[in-house]
């Protein structure tokens, strides 16, 4: 029962793979903002998933992929579907495609972009080329605590590598769950 | 070339892991004609049983007790008029189905029908198997959006929303089974569908039996969500014929619509593959621990070639029993050819048997192995087929808000409470 990983053997990673999966995301990326239809955009935007769990896939993170599939492609999407059937098609079509808010997302976007150039071109500088060491066989606790640190009690902490990354994740998750609540509820 | 195409014989695992793309391919090619086949066989037998069930023959005019009526409704079905409403939206219309075979077709890549007769073993295994399964959906969702009419509209909303409700109970009981694959030495457990086999026979019984009853409550929610998941009867409200008239497929025809058929058949046996896989061993025989005598290893290899010599009987005795009016010559002698065939198949699965006792015959050997895993396999899988024409005989259509109340109020709750029991029963026995 020693589950052993067979890295070595030839890799599936190839980069016709990648290339495919980057160009189907980005294709039907584009798709998603520009049919007007809002059932073709979403399942254009399903086709962009399925195509990022195979590029998770392709970085020998299965569980992430599959977790894609099931909640977002499989879950997600098909509330989405669910509604926007009920949509009326014809009057929604001839509404206006973007709203005021566009400027705002091509700012974030922009930014994203510079990012990741950045990245790209300055990431052995930038980004920590190394990877905490994990003894085998250790649980799911000890990984996290090595990770994202963790309370001492009396008021004191520990940090752990990835703790602001982690925090920040926390902080976005409270923000959209609190518009959700907000957007759900009329009287608060 | 050939020494890559060679050297994968005798190997201990999957071609998927061990990174031989002919074998997968080859895997891939026999997995798909296998289950075409078993769904034209199914076809056939679902409506012979059916109309036994109802007291009527059923096919009998193509082909002896009709047995070719599946190749002549494909044929039919082909040649068919292809219509697409001139409504509808095109492409999403032309794709639905498309959708729907896709997910259906998928899931074989990693279901196990040997400890390596298997295309790929990956570690989520059975994570991928659900989320694939769970895309099947969106072929209903969009085939009954796009037909652009009522009945197809309503039946994809009521699939829709009844796939999404099972889907929740249906993992709850995965889970449960996942749990019990962790109680070994290390703790750690396994969504690897191989490992879960292994597991099962490492511990010495199918989880079906494990901490009864808590593995057979959740075998029997997941048994119950998987009717639900496939749209099949009593839970056919996507296409409850006597409302909906033929729910999300009403705008297809031709080809289209046989996909559509095609997709439901292939997903009942994916599901089906999970149920069998979790809960009863998957591709091991009665008892392998137990009786692991070489002489019950023997006497069980029989098995496949004495079900294939049975089958050669009864076709012998169809034969037999023909009226023997010149009028039916020719189905007379359709059927003992048949009969020769299966007879033919028998034998030779008797000479491997045999003849592969003897490790010396490597590839006999190893032959006779793998019949062995795939023959138990789908022998369990068919005892699900044959139990899904018995539900659609035997109970009537449930209305939508009791499916939904039994998906939320019923199901949920148990298979959360078995889930949490299991957990408790894990951590407290051992």
């Amino acid at each position: 029962m020693n589950p052993t990983i067979n890295m070595a053997a030839a890799p599936v990673a190839t980069p016709v793979f990648f290339y495919g999966l980057a160009a189907a995301a980005i294709i039907s990326g584009l798709l998603v903002i520009t049919r007007r239809n809002a059932v073709h955009s979403a399942l254009a935007l399903i086709v962009t998933l399925l195509s990022v769990a195979g590029l998770y896939l392709m970085l020998y993170a299965p569980f992430v992929a599959g977790v894609q599939i099931i909640v977002y492609a499989g879950g997600i999407m098909v509330l989405f579907l669910f509604v926007i059937m009920l949509v009326n098609i014809e009057r929604a079509s001839k509404e206006r495609q973007f709203n005021r808010m566009w400027p705002v997302g091509l700012a974030a976007s922009c930014a994203l972009l510079a990012l990741f150039l950045g990245a790209f071109a300055k990431g052995k500088a930038l980004l920590p080329d190394r990877m905490i060491p994990i003894a085998e066989g250790s649980n799911t606790q000890e990984i996290a605590t090595q990770l994202y640190g963790e309370v001492l009690g009396n008021g004191q902490y520990r940090l752990g590598q990835y703790t602001f990354a982690f925090e920040i994740a926390s902080l976005l998750l409270l923000v959209a769950i609190l518009g959700a609540v907000i957007m759900t509820k009329k009287k608060i | 070339m050939l020494n890559t195409m060679m050297s994968y014989l005798g190997s201990t695992v999957t071609p998927g892991e061990a990174g031989n793309q002919f074998w997968a391919l080859i895997y891939v090619l026999i997995i798909f004609a296998g289950v075409s086949v078993a769904v034209m066989a199914m076809n056939w037998l679902e409506r012979k049983a059916l109309a036994h069930f109802q007291i009527r023959l059923g096919p009998m005019r193509v082909g002896p007790h009709g047995l070719l009526q599946p190749f002549a409704d494909a044929l039919k079905l082909m040649l068919k008029e292809d219509i697409i409403p001139s409504e509808a939206d095109k492409m999403v219309f032309w794709v639905a189905p498309l959708i729907g075979l896709l997910a259906a077709f998928t899931v074989y890549t990693v279901i196990p029908f040997g400890p390596s007769q298997a295309v790929s073993d990956m570690n989520i295994g059975i994570l991928f198997m659900l989320g694939v399964s769970s895309l099947g959906v969106l072929g209903i969702v969009t085939a009954g959006w796009a037909s652009n009419s009522h009945y197809p509209l309503i039946g994809a909303l009521r699939s829709s929303a009844q796939m999404v409700s099972y889907e929740v109970a249906m993992g709850l009981a995965v889970v449960s089974a996942i749990m019990m694959t962790s109680m070994n030495s290390t703790g750690t457990g396994t969504l690897s569908m191989i490992q879960i086999v292994q597991a099962q026979q490492h511990q010495g019984i199918w989880f079906l039996f494990k901490f009864f009853p808590l593995g057979f409550i959740a075998f029997v929610i997941f048994a119950i969500a998987m009717v639900a998941e496939t749209n099949r009867a009593p839970f056919d409200m996507a296409e409850a014929e006597s409302e909906l008239t033929a729910g999300f497929h009403t705008e297809y025809s031709g080809l289209r619509w046989s996909l559509f058929m095609l997709a439901e058949y292939a997903a009942m046996i994916a599901v089906s593959s999970i149920a069998v896989t979790l809960w009863l061993g998957g591709w091991m025989r009665p008892f392998p621990n137990f009786l692991n005598a070489p002489a019950w290893g023997f006497f069980f290899s029989l098995f496949p070639g004495l079900t294939f010599a049975g089958l050669a009987a009864i076709a012998f005795i169809g034969t037999a029993r023909m009226p023997s009016d010149s009028f039916f010559k020719i189905q007379r002698a359709g059927l003992a050819i048949f009969a020769l065939l299966l007879a033919f198949l028998a034998l030779v699965l008797f000479v491997v048997a045999i003849v592969g006792r003897n490790p010396d015959h490597r590839l006999l050997a190893s032959f006779r192995e793998g019949i062995d895993y795939v023959f138990w396999f789908v022998l369990k899988v068919a005892v699900f087929m044959y139990m899904f024409i018995w539900y659609r005989a035997t109970w009537p259509r449930y209305r939508f808000d009791q499916l939904m109340r039994v998906g939320w109020k019923v199901l949920l709750p148990i298979s959360l409470g078995v889930l949490i029991l299991t957990a408790i029963v894990g951590v407290l026995v051992p």
